[in-house]
């Protein structure tokens, strides 16, 4: 038997994966995308269109259409015209249909709306493939399902659709999250404008594609792009019914109180800086796992990552051990390859943040411990990154980074740790590990969080709502929970 | 010359299979183009036979993802809708005019349509947190009964079978399913649809043959565990349930004209299921009451 | 070092199967993929374990293991060849002048169920015919009734004996029978501290031999140990290992748990018998371009 003093294990050394890039031979990508209003391709009013660029090279990929008021107000007059003359009056089963096929022409165009979604948002295709797009069309054919079946969700309560839904995404999900707006918004009888996020328009408007082929009547969802003066005036448009926002607190903020006192519904799924809890009987391996799929899963970029680790001090040592130990086997890089965990953040703008975010962590004293993967030289890429030995005073315990950015804090015991992951505005998500059940329980009924996993982590399927308490928002998407904000009684 | 049609042979379908009744008996069935179409005439054998091969399916295909089942759901809509013509003819050679028999595939489709949206949402609504009074988590959710024996509705072709079938097997149970003996073409018709549609062998099992015959052995196989008889006949419901009562076997007596959309629902699932309730503590360390 | 075998780590069944699925995403092409085949070529303990063995068997067995596929040059040989203790005598001359090494089942192989004395004389027979690694059997049955200082013991003293011998002890669990990851992992810890050389999955003689989520809660006990102790252990998933696909699987998983370090036939082996043969139609399809027939890989 061998003895060696280092007790460190090198990776990749001896053989490389090499190079195993997703084919884009087979997507249809146009030079130029318009407005999708009243169910065809219309230029903008304003003539303007922006570039949409691949984070992971900065080159462009396409142009997109910047819009304007008149073109907000005539797809919300178009969305508006499709619910009185035709989406509301057709029989609940004929609606679930045309949800139904956009389901299944989500899942048969599945492989070019991942390499899309790569392309231009930077996550990696190994998530795209495996995660947005699938859940995606998941979510379509849930709420499908819903469509002639309200009466007996809501029992003795005669539901009734709203009007125009106005909604408005963020890039970290683009696809996925036109699926959680889109879907239950037409179960429920409702008409659509969605708004993508600048950076990442492309998915929704392959999407808008897809509606087209799908026979979706004319106006039913309209999909516009823009900049935030397009959610703005979306928010501000008088035949709105409701406004459904996913994106940051502050802006959350600014549209509640924008549509105060008008009829508007409102839901707002928004920020969060969830504490993910270890304590010291937990499966640590599958923990260490959990740890780096709450932080790393999507370059950071979710709202519910578990950017907060709470280790319990009597295991500190070994899960800092074994998180460093596997951080060196996260392959950055081209998020087209196969093989790549980590893949480009989002926008030069969100990689300054990080960048800075990182400055402050050490200057406020915390340890910084990166992995030695080297990144490419184009592109926004970001190491996987550890903060040691941080406190709750900590910025970096406090503010949400929206990256690979994990702070880590020792405790001790259960009080303290209730305490302090509660010690935060947000409240979207939790998570906890250890072995023992009725901890747990103990756990799920004190976190104050939409959504606590218990030894498991960024788990998401359509029968599940999701959503926050406190400042990460109210109103629920997924599940029965999810008809809700677009149904009145 | 013209040429000659080849014509179908009618066999039954069991564990995935389309085998011949291992009784080797037959009866008789004059279409309404004058040929005749020998049915199989199903013994208790092939019924035995019927409910190994649901037994042996019904753990894998209760413990498919709810969503999953809906997706195989709607794929046998799909395939009934491709095979719409085939189904309209048949249906035609059975007596039904032309107007009855696109009402009545059409209706199938929409009811396989709308039992693959409850395959992943009855959960939801009949699921329970009980909020008992000691420091226990205490939950109950519905599960799938088993097999289920189906004496299918003798006054309808397809929509009669699919309206029994797609709860049962939405709800996760796998059944066997004896056919209208006066109209029982479609039903194997049908068996070929499930046989291309993703449902594992053995989930859906469909004989033809004699209820006089077989609602005896339907109901006194100690192997089932629920029994659902669609027509009205007092004597063999009396015989049904006495027989139903060497297991306990639970008995449904759905004499429903299925043509009627309202006899769809979540409540053909759910009395298929059982209610299953855990009980788990939960520790109580910490800070009481919540401070935010 | 005092370690209580009741408090092994716990594992979480659905969080080793996640893992084990990410692994599985894992792509290898071209230059490193042949890499990678002649390396699990090189790692089979190339295996005959049937009643109707004879001479003739092993001898011919043997042949292929030092000459996998003619057609192709530069092929590793396997590792070893695996066999009874009653072959060993036959596979150590066969093998005379290569590199592939003779190792030999005991221990009442494969259900375990003898006394001591008869394990060690079984044990005692492959070492004297020349066997150079001994694949023992524990008790299953002590095992599960929680007798985690017996099956120590066994482990020890058949450890004893083999390391005498300088052969290298290889200590199968039969994880199907054991059943659950949380005793996997259990018996790991028992078989590293009582002195093996290698972990060793399964006999393949029941119907649940190795599989990837086993073979990880494995690793991780490796792992740990290494971490504790700087001192390595060898890993052997056996049995239901058959394509090449599933072999790189696992070396995927080998090389992302346990580094290059392991990456070694002195530290991982597939105990397999028609795996070489899978492993050989991908190296051919990578140098002709072609995918393959087995009409032109020998069947020995």
């Amino acid at each position: 038997m061998a003895k060696k003093e280092v007790k460190k294990l090198e990776y990749f050394t001896d053989w490389k994966y090499a190079p195993s890039p997703e084919a884009t031979d087979h997507i249809r990508l146009q030079k130029q995308y318009d407005l999708f209003i009243n169910g065809k391709f219309v230029k903008p009013n304003s003539g303007k269109y922006f570039d949409t660029i691949n984070p992971a090279t900065e080159e462009k990929i396409s142009s997109i259409a910047e819009a304007n008021d008149k073109d907000v107000d005539s797809a919300v007059k178009a969305a508006r015209g499709a619910y009185d003359k035709t989406w509301s009056k057709m029989p609940a089963k004929e609606r679930a249909k045309y949800i139904y096929r956009i389901a299944r022409l989500i899942q048969e165009r599945a492989r070019e709306l991942s390499v899309i979604e790569t392309l231009d948002g930077g996550k990696s295709i190994r998530e795209s493939r495996d995660i947005d797009v699938p859940l995606a069309a998941n979510h379509f054919f849930y709420y499908a399902g819903w469509a002639d079946k309200l009466e007996y969700a809501f029992p003795n309560r005669n539901p009734k659709s709203l009007g125009v839904a106005g909604q408005v995404i963020p890039w970290n999900f683009p696809l996925l999250m036109a699926a959680w707006k889109i879907a239950p918004a037409l179960a429920t009888g409702n008409t659509v404008v969605l708004k993508p996020a600048e950076t990442t328009s492309l998915t929704a408007l392959k999407l808008a594609e897809i509606i087209q082929e799908s026979g979706l009547p004319d106006g039913v969802v309209n999909i516009i792009t823009g900049h935030g003066p397009v959610g703005a005036s979306m928010v501000n448009h008088k035949d709105i019914n409701k406004i459904a926002f996913t994106g940051s607190t502050n802006v959350g903020k600014w549209i509640q109180k924008a549509i105060a006192g008008t009829d508007k519904k409102l839901t707002l799924e928004l920020g969060g800086k969830a504490a993910n809890i270890i304590f010291e009987d937990a499966p640590i391996n599958q923990a260490v796992e959990g740890i780096i799929n709450g932080i790393f899963f999507n370059q950071g970029h979710v709202c519910c990552a578990g950017s907060r680790l709470f280790v319990q001090e009597s295991v500190a040592e070994e899960v800092i051990k074994k998180l460093k130990d596997r951080l060196e086997t996260l392959i950055v890089g081209d998020p087209l390859d196969k093989n790549t965990d980590i893949g480009a953040i989002n926008s030069k703008m969100q990689l300054n943040k990080i960048n800075q975010y990182l400055k402050i962590g050490v200057n406020d004293g915390a340890e910084m411990y990166q992995s030695s993967c080297s990144i490419p030289k184009k592109g926004f890429f970001v190491r996987p990154t550890l903060f040691l030995n941080t406190s709750q005073s900590h910025r970096i315990s406090q503010e949400e980074i929206f990256g690979p950015v994990l702070a880590i804090q020792t405790f001790r015991t259960i009080e303290e740790v209730i305490e302090k992951a509660n010690n935060i505005p947000y409240g979207l998500s939790a998570g906890v590990w250890t072995d023992k059940g009725s901890r747990i329980f103990n756990l799920t009924s004190k976190l104050r969080a939409g959504v606590v996993w218990a030894n498991t982590y960024n788990k998401f399927d359509p029968t599940s709502p999701f959503g926050g308490y406190k400042e990460s928002g109210f109103g629920r998407e997924g599940g029965l929970h999810g008809l809700m904000p677009y149904l009145k009684f | 010359m013209e040429r000659i049609e080849v014509l179908k042979t009618y066999k039954i379908f069991i564990g995935g299979q389309f085998p011949r009744t291992e009784s080797g008996r037959f009866y008789p069935l004059k279409l309404k183009n004058n040929m005749t179409v020998n049915v199989s005439l199903s013994s208790r054998k092939d019924f035995r036979n019927a409910v190994i091969a649901a037994r042996a399916a019904f753990s894998g295909w209760s413990a498919r993802a709810a969503f999953n089942r809906g997706q195989i759901l709607y794929r046998i809509a799909e395939m009934l809708e491709g095979r719409k013509e085939q189904f309209l003819e048949e249906l035609k050679q059975l007596g039904y005019t032309p107007a009855a028999a696109k009402k009545e595939v059409e209706q199938s489709i929409d009811r396989l349509v709308y039992y693959a949206g409850w395959c992943d949402k009855y959960q939801q609504l009949f699921s329970s947190v009980n909020p008992v009074a000691t420091s226990h988590f205490n939950f109950s959710v519905p599960e799938p009964m088993g097999v289920v024996a189906i004496l299918a509705d003798e006054s309808s072709a397809l929509l009669g079978l699919v309206s029994v079938i797609a709860p049962a097997i939405a709800g996760g149970n796998t059944c066997i399913l004896l056919a209208s003996e006066s109209k029982p073409t479609c039903s194997i018709t049908f068996a070929e649809v499930i046989a291309t549609s993703d449902v594992p062998g053995g989930v859906v099992n469909i004989v033809t043959g004699s209820r006089k015959e077989l609602h005896s052995h339907f109901s006194s196989h100690m192997d089932v565990n629920a029994i659902i008889n669609c027509n009205s006949e007092k004597d063999f419901n009396k015989t049904i349930g006495e027989n139903a009562s060497l297991n306990v076997k639970r008995v449904f007596i759905w004499n429903r004209n299925w043509s009627d959309e309202k006899e769809q629902g979540p409540y053909y699932i759910t009395d298929l299921q059982e209610i299953k309730t855990t009980w788990h503590p939960i520790e109580n360390i910490g800070i009481s009451g919540i401070k935010y | 070092m005092a370690y209580d075998f009741r408090y092994s780590p716990v594992v979480d069944q659905v969080g080793i199967e996640e893992r084990v699925a990410r692994f599985n995403t894992r792509s290898i092409k071209k230059g490193s993929k042949v890499q990678v085949l002649k390396l699990a070529l090189n790692m089979i303990d190339l295996t005959t374990l049937e009643g109707k063995d004879t001479e003739g068997k092993v001898t011919q067995m043997c042949y292929k293991a030092m000459h996998p596929h003619l057609a192709l040059p530069d092929l590793p040989s396997t590792a070893a060849v695996c066999v009874y203790p009653t072959m060993v005598k036959i596979a150590k001359e066969a093998l005379k002048g290569s590199k592939v090494k003779v190792a030999s089942v005991s221990t009442a192989f494969p259900s375990g169920n003898s006394t001591m004395q008869i394990k060690l004389l079984d044990t005692k027979l492959a070492l004297d015919n020349g066997a150079d690694e001994i694949d023992m059997v524990i008790s299953r049955g002590e095992f599960l009734k929680g007798n985690y200082n017996f099956v120590f013991d066994e482990i020890a003293t058949i450890k004893d004996l083999t390391h005498k011998y300088n052969a290298r002890l290889k200590v199968i669990f039969e994880t199907g029978e054991i059943s659950t990851l949380d005793n996997v992992r259990r018996a790991s810890d028992i078989a590293i501290y009582a002195g093996a050389d290698f972990i060793k999955t399964s006999t393949g003689k029941i119907g649940v031999a190795a599989t990837m989520p086993v073979t990880l809660v494995m690793l991780d006990a490796i792992k740990d140990y290494y971490f504790k102790t700087g001192i390595q252990v060898g890993m052997k998933p056996a049995g239901g290992i058959s394509t090449a696909k599933g072999a790189l699987q696992y070396l995927v998983m080998l090389h992302e748990t346990l580094g290059n370090a392991w990456l070694d036939n002195k530290w991982f082996r597939f105990g397999a018998s028609s795996l070489a043969n899978d492993l050989i139609l991908q190296l051919e399809k990578e140098a002709k371009g072609v995918y393959y027939s087995k009409d032109y890989i020998s069947v020995d």
